[in-house]
This record gives structure tokens, sequence and C-alpha cells, in this order.
């Protein structure tokens, strides 16, 4: 039996429209799934009075016909963005307590377009992890199952809270955030479409900053028609965040033409990485047939330095974390732990109860690249074989139009697991991450299910601010793969 | 580059963490293994490439030398753990 939450965000935007559903409506029903998924962990606060509070007055302006274009829409917020008198703690330890007094330029944008806030989402903890295991307020279980396996399995991250609200239909909509795969990879675990839009975008400002030059904010949802949706509320110039683009927003709905003819999709050789597992191989040539059906032309590519991207990475993310955490302090906000009395000693305590171990690890490989000494050797290194990185890309897009690869290298696995090795973790991004060193916008549509009965998703990267390419040929692959597949979580309550 | 204890307790003072002796022997492995493993980046020749300052090719906006925004100490020290009005408090750092 369909309910209010089966309909998707552009099914229930046409409802409200038609004035066949009332936000009240939309609202309630999906606060009562919120507190349903409650096992699941996606949620670190939920916000049912403001939600109704917020939705009422949805109504009204809808009434007196001033409706946004997400009027009355029920989203769930990652917990990294700044949400004024809601507790936000970027899954840590170290910002207990901390309830901004000001509101990020992203979530206002999605106030000011009618969104209704439902709650706030679990993550890694500063959204450092791709499992959602390293979050302070414990790790979120995906609604997903394996075939005749009961074991927990993760959502992926950092947006992994994000990702199970959406998957186990609990909110219409999320927002994530992007710094090497965070958005992307579990949009792949969960079979839910994740969009991580051009560097400058969507404003940073009042995101909880991980590496400035790498995060950004983005939307993820059931279908590419909502994120298009939904990225057109988020986005725009911001002078708040000096790396703000100043360009207008276009409408990306009214890029899903669905005609690819002339369109020209790259396919990089060096994505083909040892050990992936044949079916994401066979969902690639899939993915591959279904373009070239729609008319598309299909070219072999290069993108020679790929596989320094993660290497990279991971040298830039860390020094630029090591930079932006050292403003918990125990002084402004957050946790206080006094040691012995001394300022030092009050700086080390807190930090070293703060942070969790991932944060710990990554804080200290950037301390030391960073350091005397060292600089040049790494983090000057790593900025270069960056520019060959976009490089790369800068010269495949005189080529084609859009490249096309695989979301993530397998399918979601089990808490627990990878959990032993920092690098196996790491490596989940490999497919991300390079399109992230370039600032580039990319989406990961879910296009397909692995022998246990896990999603998995392909992904389209293009231009610097041409996300209504990526949204069209995206929309293509999402009908062409007629993915439909539901999580155990829903299944079980059909 | 290898890195023993020693530097491990150093890096973690200048990062002001705090580190029980149990992880501070684990980060030895863990840091070794993560540096070794970008240490790959030296196979590349970089000469001449410029290091990357920005993603998106455009000129840093420039505004009015002017103050735009303040004048609310209680909403800044809302967050304080500890704070005397209108200031945050810290432990007597001068005797």
């Amino acid at each position: 039996m369909s309910t209010l939450t089966d309909l998707t965000l552009a099914e229930a935007r046409d409802a409200l429209a038609k004035g066949e559903l009332s936000s009240k409506e939309l609202t309630e029903a999906h606060i009562a799934a919120v507190e349903q998924v409650r096992p699941l962990n996606a949620f670190i606060t939920e916000t049912p009075e403001r939600a109704m509070e917020m939705a009422e007055r949805a109504d009204q302006r809808r009434a007196s016909g001033e409706a946004g274009v997400l009027e009355g829409i029920p989203l769930a917020i990652k917990d990294l963005f700044c949400t004024e008198g809601v507790l936000t703690t970027a899954g840590s330890h170290i910002l207990d307590g901390f309830t901004p007094t000001y509101e990020s330029t992203v979530t206002a944008n999605l106030w000011r377009a009618g969104g209704v806030l439902l709650g706030k989402t679990n993550l890694d903890e500063f959204a450092m992890g791709s499992s959602n295991m390293t979050s302070y307020h414990g790790p979120v279980e995906s609604p997903w199952k394996r075939r005749g396996d009961n074991r927990k399995l993760v959502p992926g991250g950092s947006s992994g809270g994000s990702a199970t609200a959406v998957s186990a239909r609990c909110a219409l909509g999320a927002t994530g955030t992007d710094t090497g795969g965070s958005i992307r990879q579990p949009a792949s675990f969960t079979g839910i479409v994740g969009f991580k839009p051009t560097y400058g975008r969507c404003s940073r400002w009042g995101v909880v900053a991980f590496a400035s030059s790498l995060d950004q904010p983005g939307p993820m949802t059931r279908t590419v028609r909502d994120s298009a949706i939904m990225l057109r509320g988020m986005a725009g110039y911001d002078p708040k965040d000096s790396t703000s683009v100043d360009l207008p927003v276009p409408n990306y709905e009214a890029a899903l033409t669905g005609d690819l003819r002339g369109l020209k999709v790259g396919v990089p050789k060096e994505y083909r990485v040892d050990d992936m597992p044949q079916e994401i191989e066979d969902l690639w040539k899939a993915g591959i047939d279904w373009l070239k059906a729609a008319g598309v032309e299909i070219k072999e590519i290069s993108l020679p330095h790929t596989k320094y991207a993660l290497p990279t990475y991971y040298i830039v993310a860390p020094a630029e974390a090591s930079s932006n955490l050292a403003r918990y302090d125990g002084v402004r906000y957050g946790l206080r732990v006094e040691g012995e009395g001394d300022l030092t000693s009050m700086y080390e305590a807190t930090r070293g109860e703060g942070f969790g171990q991932e944060v710990k690890r990554r804080v200290m490989i950037g301390t030391y690249v960073l350091s005397a000494g060292y600089y040049d050797a790494y983090y000057n290194k790593a900025r270069r074989v960056r520019t060959l990185i976009a490089g790369d890309f800068k010269g495949a897009f005189a080529e084609v139009d859009l490249i096309l690869t695989p979301t993530a290298p397998s399918e979601a696995f089990a808490e627990g697991e990878k959990m032993d090795d920092p690098i196996a973790m790491y490596l989940n991004d490999v497919f991300t991450v390079p399109s992230s060193l370039a600032g580039l916008p990319a989406i990961s549509v879910p296009t397909g299910l692995s022998a246990n009965g896990l999603p998995l998703g392909l992904q389209l990267i293009g231009r610097a601010f041409d996300e209504e390419t990526v949204f069209r040929v995206g929309a293509v692959l999402e009908e062409a793969s007629g993915f439909d597949a539901l999580p155990a979580w829903l299944a079980e309550r059909c | 580059m290898s890195i023993d204890k020693d530097t491990v307790t150093g890096i973690a003072k200048l990062a002001r963490i705090r580190l029980e002796e149990a992880q501070a022997d684990a980060l030895v492995g863990e840091l070794n293994n993560i540096l070794s493993w970008v240490e790959q980046l030296g196979e590349l020749d970089t000469e001449g490439v410029a290091p990357m300052t920005s993603v998106v090719e455009r000129k840093l906006p420039l505004r009015e030398d002017k103050v735009t925004d303040g004048g609310y100490p209680e909403k800044i020290l809302a967050n304080a753990p500890e704070a005397a009005d209108p200031f945050f408090t810290v432990p007597k750092v001068v005797e």
C-alpha cells in the first residue's frame, strides 16, 4: 500500500501545488517515519516541533500564493550544517552541546525555498570516514541487508545518516557534504541519488569545515529529478564564502530533456582497477550500452594521474583538517577538559578526549606534512600533483562532455569490516576522489544490484559548472536501468 | 621516511592532542603505513608544475574595508564552556 512517504520529492511537490495534500499532512507522515527508523540511528537530533511549525507556515505561504521551489517539503540535514537554535555536533564529542547562534547559508536557502527541517543526521566524525562508523553518536545502520544474511551493513560515509534517511523513506531529501566522496559513496551503498556540485556552487559558510579546498554541500534524494529540484534550493552566490561563485543558478529540472543526441561520454581506462568485482565491471558496461542506445558517442579516454589521486588527497585533506580543527580548543564552544590547571594542558586534554581515533590520525598526519622540513616534500608535492590531476580532466573535457565510471569499487560492507586498516577504508573513495580534487560536479545514480542484492551506483563527472549535463544524462541512466529495488527495511513493511 | 614513537609524541605536542600510551604506540605503525603509501607521489616528476591554489579559476573578490558584522558578544559567548561577560575565560596564563 502506498503512503505519503512513498512519494518522491517531485511527486509531493506536485501534489502540494495541486492542493491534494498539505505540508502538515506530509510532514506528519515523515515525522512518524523518522520515529520508526530510530533503530538505524540515522538522526542525532529530531526536530518534530520545529517541523510542524515550518509545515504550518509553508501551508500559509502557499495559501497566499508565495510558494518557493521546496515549499512544504520535509528534509533531513547532515549534522555538519549549523542550524540556529538546534544542536550541531559534526558527529564529534568535542562539539558537545554546541547550539549555533546562526544558520548556514545552504540551510537558510532551503528554508527560504520553503523546506521543512525534520532533524539533523548522523555522520562520520567531522565527515572523516567512509562507513559512518567513526561518529561519536554511534554507527548508522543501512536499511539494506544482503540476501539471506542478517548482518548489519554500513550505509557508507560520511553522509551515512542522510543516505539512510532518504533510502528508508523518512525524508524526501537530505543534505550531504562531499570532500572526497562523502555524498556519492553512501548514495551508491544505499541505492539513492547523490549529487556533488562544482566546488563554489553551494556556499560553505556555516558548514563545519573539514578540508576547505574540497568540501562541497549537495543533495541526496531518491531520484535524479529530486536532486535537480533540491540543488536549486541550496545553491547560490554567497559573499560570506570567498570561494562561492557568482553565477546564476539555473533551473536544473528544465535540463532533464532526455535528449542526449550529440553528446560524447568518456570512459577512463585508468578506472579499471585491479580486483574490481566483475559485477561492477558489468554494470559499467551496461551503463555504456544504455548511453549508446540513447544516442551518445562513447570514447575511451585517459586520466593518467588517477592512481596518484588518493595519496594526494590523503596529504591535502588532512593538512587542511589539521588547520581547520585547530579551533577546537575548549575555549569557545563544546567540550572543555581542565587538564592540570594550565592552558596548554587544557588544550591537550580537551582535544585528547574530544577527538576520536580517525580524527586524531588525520590531524596528526596533517600536522606532520605541514611541519617545518616536510612541507615541501609532502604538502607542496601533493598540491603540484593536484594540478596534474585537474589537468587530466581538462584534457579529457576537450574531447568529451562527460565521464562515466562506477561510483565505488564495492557494494556496502558489514559493520566492523575494513576497520583495522585505514588504507583499505580510504580505497572506498578511489573513483570519487579524483573529481573532488579537480572540483568537478558529479552524480551517483543507483543502476543495479549485486549478487548479494545490494545496490550499486554509476558515477557521471561533468565540466565545472555544467551540472545541467550531469543531471540530463543521469536521468537517462536512471530511467534505462529501471532500478526499483527496495531496501529490506521497507520491503519487510510492504 | 620512518616515524618513531618520539616523532609521534612530538607531532601530538604540535597538534595539542594528549595521547594515551597505547594510542601513541598504535599511531607509530598507522602513520608509517599512511606516509609510506603517500610517498608514491615521489615517482612523479613535478618539476615546473605550479602547486594548486584554487580549483576554480577566478580572482578572489575584494570588498570595501569596513566593519559589516558584529556587536553581539552575547551570541559569540553563548556556547563558551566558561565565560565572564563579555570575555571567554581560560586557565591563568600570567602569574
